[in-house]
Parts: structure tokens; C-alpha cells; sequence
């Protein structure tokens, strides 16, 4: 009996990947969640970088900092002195140093870009466990916490590592938008005194806790999400255009050459049986010149953001369906 | 405020509007705890509004300590307001103590600090912090530190000793008294502490609490309609909560209290009266709204994935 493997971004914990489960501390999920309050309104993307380190196949973060926004001066010496400056300074309270990957805050879920690949590429390679965690505020705010952990899969790796962004290479790599990134499953762990101090503030607070969850209001929030995907089909559809034209030209061209192959030889024959010499052969390649084929890899990133979007919004239907039902149950026992 | 008779002023009777905020044992008049008697002191001062990331970070840095060391220290950031001052941030700083000296790295300090202007570049040094329990001499002579960094300083301490069963948290500032001239000593007086959450602190909060029920203080983050079971689950746990105490009132084993009716009142009218056809419609209108994004999510993701085959063959 053949055994059905899951697909899709989340499940599939390849074999030879080191990191089976994310371990954090919700010291880091605290420091996230104010990051992006304080600095990161509107749409703004807001990062950091985690701390922590590995056990046997778990991930443990215990700790993070964040990175100052980007600004118009040169962003790039101040990003690694500060990195430096503050990691020497933590080693000094014995907060581990050692960088195990880095979070960014997401505005709908539109995370899949280049920069991400390219940023996570960068970290994968230095260190071969780290992760890039994935927070979503918006999400957050609507009742649960929105944490994702994402790394990319080893045939991306291969990939990046070799810059062959070609079809061809693609195809060669059999890397479809659903095995770029694996999702890997997070588990908050705290220690006991993090857990007094939950009691404790459970005891003080005076802030009732929170019952957005079961808010009913979901249009909004559908609309701009439905928006975000819309955006990325016309990209997409562009894109497919693109191709189509690409290879419609190269089919042209094919046709071209073939015209004129074929026609040359026939004045060849012609000039041999008036006994004249043949014309040299010219060069075919110089004359016609093939076509750039697209890049495949953004129409790749594009995929992969659709489906994202896709898989967050079919979330929040199946959340919203069934508190529908419960409303109206609630509604049959007073009717 | 009465008196009560047996302890003659140490202990403070309540009068009946401050007995409604606790729970029913407590209002009979017992000799109150030193606990109470911080929670409902007056004091002249701003009231000082901490979030959970600060304590959470100084729990951590008190975790990671050197060996030898029974307490740290480090400073916190935030943002004075006319009233209040909102504590948001806070770092440790390495320092020894001793019986009779104690040397803080200043340096350090700095330099942590311009690390996090760069980052946020509103919060100001408001003060500093210590874990345990009491303040001692060495604290005096922190204190006189940071008041050159900042205007009239607020010294937190949390109570990782646990003393009373309690991990308390308090907050100070320095007030000079004695004899001008003569005498002069420095005294902590008292601030009230309010915690405070922004909404996705205290979603965090909410979660990282279920890690406390189960054994290996550990939780994964649930799937979405699982949290939404769990989201009614609580609201019926309430709900039994209430009939329960409704039961109990009308049986006449509780004294019915009318704040709680009138709660009860509103409660009942929140749920709206509408007319079964009208719910009817506009039920399905929403549900027909959710699947068709459904569907439609479903066909865009088919339309991705056969392009996907189609360009690679």
C-alpha cells in the first residue's frame, strides 16, 4: 500500500534536515510582539535577530533583539557593527550568543520575496540550522498568536547555491513552488520562574483578556486579504504572458531558420545544376538570434506567495464558518 | 476608614465601597495583609505602568546570573508622561557586589543604551532596576548614579526570592529627608505599579499562560479551528460559572448583589432579538460569502499548480 506523502509548505519534515521543532522562550515571543507595536505601524516590515541554540534535533531560542529600521544613510555598516556591538554586549550577561536565525513581521502574509530568499539563503549557509520566523501582527491581533517558522528546503539550497536560475535549472532541481520553504513546528516552553510571574500577573491584571477571537466582523479583513491575492494573480498572469510570448517567438524563430535552411538548399541545388558554386554557408546562429527566455525564478516566488495567501485566507473562512454556527446556535436557543 | 479595635491601626477596616472589590471572605474585617495595605496606599508620585516584556526580561537576566551573585541589576527604558511613566524596555548590566563596595559597569551601560536609541529612538532612561527584596546601602549609591542619567529615577524591584509566597513588584523613588544642613538620608518612598498590555501583549500573554498548566511547561501553537473550540470552551466554562452563582441566589445560599444583576441585565441584552428570517438570511449570506472565497482560493491555487507543469514540461 502506498503510503500518501503530504505535500504543501507546512508538514514534510524532510529526513536529512537537522531541525525537527523550534523551541522559544516567551521572553522572545514578548520582545516580537512589542517590536513590531512600537516600531512597526502601518505596513512597515520590521526584523531582528534571533538568539539561542541547538539541542540534539531541537532549535531553542532563547532570546532576540531587533534591528534598527532602515535608513537613508548607509544601512549596511551600521546593520554588522551593531550586530557585533550588541552580541559582545549580551555575551557579557551571559545571554547566548550565538545567532540561530532572525523574524520578520508580514503585513497579510505577503512574505515570499526575493529579499527573503536571498537573506535566508545567506543565514542558511553560514549556519545550517537557522530559521526565519515569520510573525503576523494582524493576525495576532484578531485572537491568536501568528508564529511560523520557515527554512528552505534543501533542493532550494542546492539552488541558490549554484545562482542557476534558469528553467532549466529549475527543472533539473524538480523545484515546484510548493517545496521551497518547509514549515517547522514551534513549542513554547517557559521556565518556572517566567511561569510564577504568568501567575503573578494573571492575579494583577486588570485588563480583561482578550476575546477577539470570537469576533464575527470578518470582511474587512477578507477584502484586503482577497486584494493582496488579486494583486499577485495579475503579476502573475503578466508573467504568464511574458512566457507565452517567449515561446511563441522561439517557436517563430524555429520556423525562420527552418524557411531558411531549407531554402538555401534549394538555391544551392539550383546553382550546382547551372554548374555555379554554392554560396558559403553563413552563420545561422549570428543571423537569428534566439530569445531571452524570462527568469523563472520571481514567477516561482510568485506562485509561492499566492499559495501562501491562499492557505492563510482558506484559515480564516474555515475560523469564521464555524463561528457563523455558533452564532447561530446561540440565536436558535432564544428564537 | 475605621480603625480596627484589637490591633489599634495597624491593621485598617474597610469601609463597604472598597469591600466590594474583593472577594466576600475578606470584607468580614480580618486583620489585612501588608500586601493589601501597599495595593490602596495614596502616594504622591507618578503612577508607574510596566509591560510584561520588562519583567519577563528581568526574570531571564536574573536566571543567567554569574555564580556568587544574589542579585542584578540593569536600567530601564521608557516614556515619562505628565502623570505616569511607562516603563517598555530594560537591559542588564554586569556589576559585583560585595559586603562593602560595589562597582557597576558603566560603560557598558552606555553602550548598551545608544544600541537601543538606534532601535527606538523614543524610549529614555527612566530608572533602574534590581531583583530581591529589600533595598539595601548599595542601592543608595546606585540610585545617586542614575539620577545623573535621569531625572528623578524609579528603582523597580521584582521579588525573584519569592518572599510571602509572592513575586512582587514595586517601584520607588528617592525623596531627600532629615535635617537640611545636618542629617541628610535618602528615603524610598512608594509608587503605585499598574501592569499594562498593548491588545497583541496580552493575546502573547494569554498563550504563554496555557504553558503553565501542563507538566512540561510546554504548548504548540494550535491550528485555527482548534482555537476557536478552545475560544468557546472558556466562554462556556463562564457561562456555567454564572448560572452556577445564579442557582446558587435564587436557592437563597448567596446573598443576591444587585452590581452583579445589573451586570447580569446587560449581559442578557447584548444578545439581539431578531427575527428568525432575517437571521436566516443574513446567515447564509455570510456563509455563502466564505465559501465562494473558498472556492475561489481553491481554483487559484489549481491554476498556479497546473501552470507549474505546464512550464517545466
Amino acid at each position: 500500500m502506498a503510503s500518501r506523502k503530504e505535500s504543501g509548505v507546512s508538514s514534510s519534515n524532510t529526513l536529512d534536515s537537522p531541525v525537527k521543532q523550534i523551541q522559544i522562550e516567551g521572553l522572545v515571543v514578548l520582545k516580537i510582539i512589542k517590536h513590531y507595536q512600537e516600531e512597526g505601524q502601518g505596513s512597515e516590515v520590521v526584523q531582528g535577530v534571533l538568539l539561542g541554540l541547538v539541542v540534539e534535533d531541537r532549535l531553542e531560542i532563547t532570546n532576540c533583539f531587533p534591528f534598527p529600521q532602515h535608513t537613508e544613510e548607509d544601512a549596511d555598516f551600521d546593520e554588522v557593527q551593531y550586530q557585533m556591538e550588541m552580541m559582545r554586549s549580551l555575551r557579557h550577561v551571559n545571554i547566548d550568543h550565538l545567532h540561530v536565525g532572525w523574524y520578520q513581521s508580514t503585513f497579510y502574509g505577503s512574505f515570499v520575496s526575493r529579499a527573503l530568499l536571498d537573506s535566508q539563503f545567506s543565514y542558511q549557509h553560514a549556519i545550517e540550522e537557522s530559521v526565519v520566523l515569520i510573525y503576523d501582527p494582524i493576525k495576532t491581533a484578531q485572537g491568536s498568536l501568528s508564529l511560523k517558522a520557515y527554512r528552505l528546503t534543501p533542493k532550494l539550497m542546492e539552488i541558490c547555491k549554484e545562482k542557476d536560475f534558469s528553467a532549466e535549472g529549475l527543472k533539473k532541481a524538480a523545484v515546484g513552488y510548493e517545496n521551497m520553504f518547509e514549515e517547522v513546528p514551534i513549542v513554547i516552553k517557559n521556565s518556572h520562574l517566567i511561569s510564577v510571574l504568568l501567575w503573578e500577573l494573571e492575579e494583577k491584571s486588570t485588563v480583561p483578556s482578550k476575546h477577539e477571537l470570537l469576533s464575527l466582523s470578518s470582511s474587512s479583513h477578507l477584502e484586503k486579504s482577497l486584494q493582496m491575492l488579486m494583486d499577485r494573480v495579475d503579476d502573475m498572469s503578466q508573467d504568464i504572458v511574458k512566457f507565452n510570448t517567449f515561446s511563441r517567438n522561439t517557436s517563430k524563430q524555429q520556423q525562420q531558420k527552418h524557411q531558411y535552411i531549407q531554402r538555401r538548399q534549394q538555391e544551392n541545388t539550383q546553382r550546382q545544376s547551372r554548374g555555379e558554386p554554392p554560396l558559403p554557408e553563413e552563420d545561422i546562429s549570428k543571423m537569428f538570434k534566439p530569445p531571452q527566455p524570462p527568469p523563472r525564478m520571481d514567477t516561482l516566488l510568485i506562485a509561492g506567495q499566492i499559495n501562501t495567501y491562499c492557505q492563510t485566507v482558506k484559515e480564516f473562512t474555515s475560523q469564521n464558518l464555524g463561528k457563523l454556527f455558533m452564532a447561530e446556535a446561540l440565536q436558535g436557543h432564544n428564537s | 476608614m475605621k480603625y480596627c479595635p484589637t490591633c489599634r491601626g495597624s491593621c485598617v477596616k474597610l469601609s463597604s465601597s472598597l469591600a466590594s472589590t474583593l472577594p466576600p471572605q475578606t470584607s468580614r474585617g480580618r486583620h489585612l495583609t501588608r500586601d493589601f495595605l501597599w495595593k490602596n496606599m495614596a502616594v504622591y508620585g507618578p503612577v508607574v505602568k510596566i509591560h510584561p516584556v520588562v519583567l519577563a526580561s528581568i526574570a531571564d537576566s536574573y536566571e543567567r546570573r554569574n555564580e556568587g551573585a544574589t542579585r542584578v541589576i540593569g536600567t530601564i527604558l521608557g516614556t515619562i508622561d505628565k502623570h505616569s511613566v511607562e516603563i517598555t524596555n530594560c537591559f542588564s548590566v554586569p556589576h559585583n557586589e560585595s559586603e562593602d563596595e560595589v562597582a557597576v559597569d558603566m560603560e557598558f551601560a552606555k553602550n548598551m543604551y545608544e544600541l537601543h536609541k538606534k532601535v527606538s529612538p523614543s524610549e529614555a532612561i527612566v530608572g533602574w532596576y534590581a531583583t530581591g527584596f529589600d533595598i539595601t546601602e548599595h542601592s543608595v549609591l546606585i540610585h545617586e548614579y542614575y539620577s545623573r542619567e535621569a531625572q528623578n529615577p524609579i528603582h523597580l524591584t521584582l521579588d525573584t526570592t519569592l518572599q510571602n509566597g509572592k513575586m512582587n513588584v514595586r517601584a520607588y523613588v528617592s525623596a531627600q529627608m532629615g535635617v537640611p544642613g545636618k542629617t541628610v538620608g535618602v528615603m524610598f518612598t512608594p509608587l503605585t505599579v499598574k501592569h499594562i498590555y498593548y491588545d497583541t501583549e496580552r493575546i502573547g500573554i494569554d498563550l504563554l499562560h496555557t504553558t503553565c498548566a501542563s507538566p512540561s511547561r510546554t504548548n504548540g501553537l494550535t491550528s485555527d479551528l482548534a482555537q476557536v473550540g478552545t475560544s468557546a470552551a472558556r466562554v462556556q466554562d463562564m457561562l456555567t460559572t454564572v448560572l452556577a452563582y445564579i442557582e446558587d441566589v435564587l436557592s437563597g445560599k448567596v446573598i443576591a448583589d444587585n452590581s452583579v444583576g445589573r451586570c447580569l441585565m446587560d449581559l442578557l441584552n447584548k444578545v439581539p432579538f431578531i427575527p428568525a428570517e432575517d437571521f436566516e438570511s443574513m446567515l447564509n449570506s455570510n456563509i455563502n460569502d466564505l465559501l465562494m472565497v473558498t472556492y475561489l482560493t481553491n481554483l487559484a491555487q489549481a491554476q498556479i499548480s497546473l501552470n507549474e507543469k505546464l512550464v517545466v514540461l
